[in-house]
């Protein structure tokens, strides 16, 4: 019984198509590296083809830079005789790391919407590579993200007056802030319908983010308000860095904001491990 | 009929989202290096079935075997024997043809050499080598599906899936469409190929299944389906009503079933099966009869008609869009959403 169709028989010519390679077994964790890092590749290849998207995602803390140092600085007095550079910028450094997951939620949704989730899915590359490229690639575009700020900032006449060590910890702790947001990006975009609802999210974040110390300290806002400002994980980052920074804001003296430094440790820990969890449910969930 | 025939075997799949039987009671047999058409209206399950078979959703019951590995006990393995088309052309946006069909190569673990050259075979095969190096933004709706063809040809699958390849396209991205697929079984793919359109399904498919509220209803080839739901149908418009009659009287003489008049639209119209003589015949009847025509014609059963000749209804659209809403949702709706979304990417 020989199977008759409408089209023909097999062309011989098409003998160099790669068919994959069925008897050899998968390496599974091999691919797992591997295909991570073909994701991540094509992100950054993204960011070649389209530079002006770092202009567009850095313009919201560049054009707040310039407001506040500029504009509003000068009526702004933080207490102390501190410069209100020396608080307001690695206030901003902490604020674009906390808006960073928003980008994560975008894309990860427009990977939805577009069936390319779909085709990695029905693809034998690993699964888990499709959210680990994301991280990976989100934790990059953030380091030159901070990069841009920071020269920036020091063309603005801020300097870190931190030891090296004290510097680059700094940086490290909002690269972690930012590493632990991704988790909550990638669950929120699975979660969400489309890429609109995605950038919708923009509501919530803005309050996350100005909540908090990054442009008043919290001892100047209303008491329930000061005590919300005071536990955003947000503003742990930015106390932190600003005494690695070499210009340590007068703290209330509340418990957490004493400890800054450790909750600028723990927090990201604990975000990471509630939303990592829960983004890896949700991922696998797309198949129910 | 041993199981090592079909590419594709479905029994009694069965998916639910709340109250909703997206596939209730499922079945289909896909033989090696054939086209099957999976056709249906919005909502009837096509989406959901191929989604199940694509390892993309797991079925509530039922069991489903692709290029002989089940698809729930090892999915894996099925990953590596298909291609999926699905109804939005699932390729990076930002970047150029050239680097979609290389990233995908090599996530589809061809070392870059290999991936290189199968990407530029690719560009080759669906005339694609001039635009490869523009950003896929700037592609047609066409372009767009033959490079999201293309990604799903890299590893030559044994079977080859395409949800729908063609909504949304205009009748030459269309036909730029239906040729890649007929280049592409003439090298021994089996496809298995859902839309809404029964002369799509008619063109391409050896076989044609009709789904209807998750469950085949009929399987057949397109000339026997044809023939069981009549064929074309000719249409004679007349100008005065008063000569409805007559021409109903004509039409009947060819007809292979009573012919329907439609009074406000002066319109009869009937299943025929010898098309043309069916046509001259007509003319000439109404000729000595003096009837004046306004148009007559002969033309393709709708989807519409295939459906109220097997079921004795009309195709339902459904209430809502198949699978959950919202953000829970996960299945992706197979409603006119889905079509209006089609167009915004497209």
């Amino acid at each position: 019984m020989s199977t008759v169709t409408k089209h023909g028989t097999a062309d011989p010519g098409a003998a160099s198509t790669p068919v994959a390679d069925l008897d050899i077994p998968e390496r599974r964790f091999h691919h797992a590296v591997t295909d991570c890092l073909i994701i991540v590749r094509n992100e950054i290849t993204h960011l070649i083809r389209q530079p002006v998207n770092i202009a567009w995602q850095l313009g919201f803390p560049i054009v707040s830079v310039l407001l506040f140092v500029y504009v509003f600085g000068s009526a702004m007095d933080v207490g102390g005789q501190a410069d209100y550079k020396d608080f307001a910028l690695p206030g901003m450094f902490a604020m674009t790391m906390a808006f960073g997951f928003m980008n994560t939620a975008v894309m990860v949704a427009i990977t939805k919407e577009y069936g390319v989730m779909d085709r990695y899915r029905s693809m034998p590359m690993a699964p888990s590579a499709v959210v680990s490229g994301r991280g990976v690639a989100d934790v990059i575009s953030a380091c030159l993200d901070l990069l841009v700020l920071a020269v920036i900032a020091l063309a603005v006449g801020w300097r870190p007056d931190g030891s090296l060590g004290a510097t680059l910890a700094a940086f490290g702790l909002l690269i972690l802030l930012r590493f632990a947001l991704i988790w909550i990006g990638v669950w929120v975009g699975l979660l969400v319908k489309n890429q609109e609802a995605a950038g919708n999210l923009f509501a919530v974040a803005f309050p996350f983010g100005m909540i908090s110390s990054v442009f008043t300290p919290p001892s100047m806002m209303p008491d329930w308000l000061g005590a919300v400002a005071m536990w955003n994980p947000v503003s742990s980052t930015a106390n932190a860095i600003r005494d690695l920074f070499g210009s340590p804001m007068p703290l209330g003296d509340s418990w957490i904001e004493q400890h800054a430094l450790g909750a600028a440790l723990v927090w990201p820990v604990v975000i990471t491990a509630v939303f990592l969890p829960l983004a890896v449910r949700r991922f696998q969930r797309l198949s129910s | 009929m041993s199981p090592s025939r079909h590419a594709v075997l479905a029994e009694g799949l069965q998916k639910r989202y709340g109250e909703k039987r997206a596939l209730d009671g499922f079945d289909l047999a896909v033989e090696r290096g054939s086209v099957h058409g999976l056709l249906g209206p919005n909502g009837a399950g096509k989406t959901t079935a191929v989604r199940i078979l694509a390892t993309l959703l797991r079925p509530d019951g039922g069991r489903a075997e692709v290029a002989g590995h089940d698809v729930s006990r090892d999915p894996r393995a099925v990953r590596r024997r298909i291609g999926l088309t699905g109804q939005a052309a699932a390729v990076d946006e930002i970047n150029t043809a050239r680097q979609n069909l290389v990233m995908f190569g090599r996530l589809f673990h061809l070392d870059k050499k290999r991936a290189v050259r199968r990407s530029e075979e690719l560009l080759e095969q669906f005339g694609l080598t001039e635009a490869a190096d523009k950003g896929v933004k700037e592609f047609s709706g066409g372009m767009r599906r033959r490079l999201d063809l293309a990604t799903s040809m890299i590893l030559a699958p044994q079977v080859l899936f395409l949800d729908e390849p063609t909504t949304g396209l205009d009748p030459r991205g269309r036909n730029e469409v239906w040729e890649a697929v007929r280049s592409l079984v003439a090298d021994g793919t089996t496809v298995l190929l859902t839309t809404q359109y029964m002369d799509e399904a008619d063109k391409l498919a050896d076989r044609i299944a009709v789904i209807e509220r998750g469950r085949t209803i009929a399987d057949d080839t397109p000339a026997a389906l044809k023939q069981q739901i009549g064929g074309d149908q000719i249409e004679v418009v007349v100008t005065e009503p008063a000569d409805l009659g007559t021409a109903a009287g004509a039409v009947a003489r060819v007809a292979g079933a009573e012919p329907v008049t439609d009074e406000e639209n002066r319109r009869v119209s009937a299943p025929v099966t010898d098309r043309v003589s069916a046509l001259t015949e007509v003319v000439r009847t109404l000729q000595e009869e003096r009837v004046a025509v306004e148009d007559i014609g002969l033309r393709r059963p709708t989807l519409d008609e295939v459906f109220l000749r097997l079921t004795g209804h009309r195709a339902e659209e459904p209430e809502e869009p198949e699978g959950p809403d919202g953000p829970e949702g996960q299945g992706r709706p197979e409603g006119p959403e889905e079509t209006e979304k089609q167009g915004a990417a497209a």
